[in-house]
């Protein structure tokens, strides 16, 4: 007896709003998933980082320590450690159970704009507005990082890790590449300042969000340009952009208040979503759902595609 | 054993004296007469009469008859000491005999003693202040003229108010006086306060001040206060002694109490013969001890607090020492000049030459570089105008080594015509004008001929020509003409005369951080293409090739261990990446190679796919391995391409096309495009 063949699944949008959270931080500089999507950190301009759930939309740890503005947040693989940058030129490695500081990594000359773990937490990558990318070991008790990436011309505004990849995007219009596994890097020129940059699911493309409006989908062994999506507002403000979690579309912040979806192949715009009145500030996919997270002022707010139930009816 | 002689067998003490056994081995003792065993008077006292009527005086035999020398010295039973007597003594208390008074009270039969003694000690109070009691003092008063003092009530009045506030202020406080005036008759005087001596024994112990040691009472009390002692509060003793009383009075006043010394067995109580100590008086935490006082700045209330403080200071103040009421001064520090970044702090004197050792040249240019313009006679304003160094010259003093001239020589300013001329001459014509090359100044840039005229003035000074300023002018111009551009050349010649004037001497080469070579800098070895290119690039959204670079990158060894990854190049010795050094002025700085890394590729605007497999660590100095004619026309398209799209890019007209090749991009390379107009 054959089955029927299973539909295709029509890749679904994060339109609908599920949750509101008012985050009691100041302004929410950046918010993120953690590495399973469960748990959600927001990053406040008061210094502190908040671990939330997801689902229940309840404030489950706060983390201070840093002396400024806290302005991006990651988590490790297995949800034990937390690691955040600041204005205060300070990387922190957090213990997520108990809050502690585990470790204050202080090199960078000016504000850290962006930080990542590597796949398994071994490295915090940091990317600075005084043009350095460090990578700190967070095995080891040095406060020296590993190795410093100066290559760029001026501050570095985004950065990501693969595997074996490490991705920055800078102010001085060019994305670097650094492939360890080759010992090479690439540089692509974009002529515009660079507010963000990301890997696709399939490793073969990077996207890029320039503040010429434009977000853009490089191939990334060639370089070649495979996709330009416009229509947004992105002209002074570093915002995020990302892409969906099958890799279906593309999703960028915008200053007009809203977060802005196009299709990846045709790159035709397929939702605006209304977030606000003030400038969507940062978003982030789920690693596997159709679930999307924005900041904007000083609450997140979480999307799905599913219906909601809210005030006892179904809606959708 | 030797048989000893009768003679011999004697006793003798550690000094050397015969001990005397009072007839103990010898028959006998008879008191009163030593050694007298045998003799007639032995066994007879000496004074005994027994006869009714003839009794016998009283004997009045002390103990000390009977002690020798060394019973009576340091350290025997009864040492004698001078004492003042009983009429001599002063009224002073004797310390030492208190104690000892104190110590026999606890151990006598009846504690507490003492109380009973002094009830009966005869007064011993000295002639002095017999006298002041005759003449009306009065135990606690002090000495001097009577005073007009207020009352205490204001004392109360202020210990009666609230806490925190200040003392009455004086309006009220007379206010208060014309009430008292009622009471009190306005001829009242009083005796003035006793002064508290001062004491002024040095201190001559090393132990810190405020130090008082253990309370010996506490200490050996038992009780309490026994188990623990706490040695690192401030107060310990004094406190305990004032609020540690025990319950039921002091227990076993008789003897020292306390863990060590048990209990007697008549003791009714016996509770404590097994110390008990509580955990709570030890840390359990090496955490240092607790800031300050352990009051956290709780202070009593004013009314039991009756030390005037300052309000601003909660702290303990020492015995002895009061609050300052002057500010200490604050000693300004004037931080470290500010360095520049490449300041080397090493400073190389001139060595010291004798002129007359060396050529005429180099005596020429020491000379000149010192500062003197001009080699004139020494005193040639008069004995007023003399610099320093002429001034030594005169005096005979020993030449200073370095750099002495000072700037404000006067023969610099506001010359005559002639001498400037002379200076012109001395400045061009030293040695030092003909070392310099290609930094010359062109003045007169605008008219050719007035430069070349110029030239040829300054090339005649630099030979030594006294007459370079006539033969240089043109005699085709006017005299005015002539007589303006002499005065110009001239002042031109001497404003923008070579660097090595006085303050050029003062001036030193500056060192580069590598040192050996100073005209070299480090620079990553491969460079970026043209950004010109790339910006053009962008505009018409080709991207690919042309926005692409590609370098070499070293990652550290630790980095590739982290990310679990083979290092690409294990035995590089550096990190990033490659830099070589290169000359600091040199044209390859500025130049990039026009030719992309990867040269087999089509043109872009083809749009075909490129080949994924790279040869990925050639470098963009590799090309020439693959160069061919082939590849260069191929490449030709892509330049010509590039021009034209840069053209347009800029707005610029069609005929610009025409120019050969990009004028920015000096070659390195041996390829040089041949271009050829794209249809």
């Amino acid at each position: 007896m054959s089955f029927p063949q299973p539909k295709p699944e029509v890749p679904q949008l994060p339109q609908n709003l599920l949750r509101t959270i008012d985050c009691q931080q100041g302004a929410v500089r950046a918010v993120r998933f953690n590495a399973d999507g469960n748990y959600l950190l927001s990053c406040g301009s008061d210094k502190s980082l908040k671990l939330w759930s997801v689902s229940r939309g309840t404030l489950l740890k706060t983390y201070s320590g840093h002396g400024y503005e806290v302005l991006d947040a990651d988590g490790s693989y297995d949800n034990s450690q937390l690691c955040s940058c600041s204005s205060d030129k300070t990387v922190i490695l957090w213990d997520v159970a108990t809050g502690q500081v585990t470790r204050k990594l202080r090199g960078h000359a000016g504000k850290v704009n962006c930080v990542q773990f590597n796949e398994e937490a071994t490295v915090i990558l940091s990317g600075s507005i005084d043009g350095t990318v460090r990578c700190w070991d967070t095995r080891s008790r040095k406060f020296d990082p590993i190795q410093i990436l100066d290559e760029a011309q001026d501050g570095v505004s985004s950065l990501k890790v693969s595997e074996h990849e490490l991705l920055t995007g800078s102010v001085d219009g060019r994305v670097r590449r650094y492939d360890l596994r080759m010992g090479q890097l690439h540089v692509d020129f974009i002529n515009s300042p660079i507010t963000c940059v990301c890997f696709s699911a399939d490793g073969q493309c990077t996207l890029t969000s320039s503040l010429d409006s434009t977000v853009r989908l490089l191939d990334k062994s060639t370089g070649e340009m495979l996709g330009e999506y416009t229509g947004h507002k992105m002209k002074g403000y570093k915002l995020d952009c990302c892409l969906s979690s099958k890799d279906t579309h593309v999703l960028s912040c915008s200053e007009d208040g809203h977060v802005y979806c196009w299709d990846l192949v045709e790159g035709s715009l397929m939702l605006k979503l209304p977030v606000g009145k003030a400038v969507v500030q940062s978003l982030s996919f789920h690693p596997s759902e159709t679930r999307l997270l924005t900041a904007m002022e000083g609450r997140v707010q979480v999307w799905g595609a599913d219906c909601t139930y809210e005030h006892g009816t179904w809606t959708k | 054993m030797k048989p000893v002689p009768l003679h011999e067998q004697t006793v003798k003490d550690e000094k050397g004296r015969y001990q005397r056994f009072h007839g103990a081995f010898t028959g006998g003792f008879s008191a009163g007469y030593f050694n007298t065993v045998g003799t007639k008077e032995g066994w007879t006292p000496a004074t005994f009469v027994s006869s009714r009527q003839q009794k016998a005086g009283r004997q009045n035999a002390r103990p000390e008859d009977f002690m020798d020398e060394e019973d009576l010295g340091d350290h025997g039973i009864a040492p004698r000491q001078i004492t003042t007597t009983a009429d001599f003594a002063s009224g002073r208390k004797d310390v030492i005999r208190d104690k000892a008074r104190a110590i026999t009270s606890l151990s006598a039969p009846i504690p507490g003693d003492t109380v009973l003694e002094d009830l009966v000690a005869p007064a011993r109070s000295s002639m002095g202040v017999e006298l002041l009691r005759k003449m009306g003092w009065k135990d606690g008063q002090g000495v001097g003229p009577r005073v007009k003092r207020r009352l205490c009530k204001q004392r109360a009045d202020s210990a009666t108010r609230a806490f925190g506030s200040a003392s009455p202020p004086n309006g009220s406080s007379e206010s208060q006086d014309e009430e008292d005036g009622e009471f009190l008759p306005e001829n009242l005087t009083f005796a003035p306060k006793d002064v508290t001596p001062i004491d002024f024994t040095p201190k001559v112990d090393l132990h810190g001040l405020g130090y008082r040691g253990l309370n010996p009472l506490a200490a050996l009390r038992g009780g309490p206060g026994a188990g623990h002692i706490n040695l690192f509060t401030m107060d310990s003793d004094r406190t305990n002694s004032l609020f540690g009383e025990d319950r039921k009075g002091q227990r076993r006043r008789g003897g020292v109490a306390g863990q060590g010394f048990g209990v007697g067995a008549m003791e009714d109580d016996d509770e404590d013969i097994y110390h008990r100590d509580i955990m709570s008086n030890y840390d359990t935490v090496l955490g240092g001890e607790e800031p300050g006082d352990g009051l956290y700045g709780w202070t009593a209330p004013q009314q039991y607090n009756r030390t005037k403080k300052d309000a601003a200071y909660l702290g303990k103040i020492l015995e002895g020492f009061t609050l300052a009421s002057d500010k200490l001064e604050t000693k300004t520090i004037f931080p470290p000049p500010n360095l520049p970044r490449d300041f080397r702090p090493v400073h190389y004197f001139r060595p010291v030459v004798d002129l007359s050792s060396v050529s005429p040249m180099v005596a020429q240019a020491l000379q000149t570089s010192r500062g003197h313009m001009a080699q004139e006679a020494p005193s040639k304003g008069g004995r007023h105008q003399l610099d320093s160094a002429q001034r030594r010259e005169l005096l005979g003093e020993a030449t200073l080594q370095g750099i002495t001239e000072s700037l404000l020589n006067p023969s610099r300013f506001a010359p005559h015509a002639e001498q400037q001329q002379q200076e012109a001459l001395s400045v061009w014509s030293g040695p030092t004008a003909q070392a310099q090359t290609g930094q010359t100044f062109k003045p007169f840039e605008r008219t050719p001929h007035k430069q070349a005229r110029y030239d040829l003035y300054i090339d005649q000074l630099k030979q030594g020509d006294r007459d370079a300023l006539e033969l240089s002018l043109d005699p085709t111009m006017t005299e005015w003409e002539r007589g303006r551009e002499r005065d110009e050349f001239v002042r031109a010649a001497l404003l923008y005369k070579p660097s090595s004037s006085s303050l050029s001497c003062r001036f030193t080469r500056g060192k580069q951080d590598d040192g050996v070579e100073a005209d070299t800098v480090e620079v990553t070895r491969d460079q970026e293409n043209d950004v010109d290119d790339k910006q053009a690039a962008v505009k018409m959204k080709m991207f690919g090739k042309l926005t692409r670079d590609t370098f070499e990158w070293h990652p550290d060894n630790l980095l590739c261990k982290r990310f679990n990854i083979p290092d690409p190049y294990p035995g590089s010795g550096f990190v990033g990446m490659p830099k070589v050094k290169r000359d600091k002025f040199s044209v390859f700085n500025f130049l990039t190679v026009s030719e992309s890394p990867t040269a087999s590729a089509s043109p872009a605007p083809q749009g075909n796919k490129q080949s994924p497999s790279e040869p990925g660590k050639r470098s963009r100095w590799d090309v020439s391995g693959q160069a061919g004619d082939k590849e260069r026309k191929e490449k030709d398209p892509v330049s010509e391409f590039l021009s034209v799209a840069r053209i347009e890019a800029s707005g610029s007209g069609p005929e610009a096309s025409t120019t050969d090749g990009p004028t920015t991009d000096p070659t390195v390379e041996v390829l040089v495009p041949h271009y050829y107009i794209h249809h």
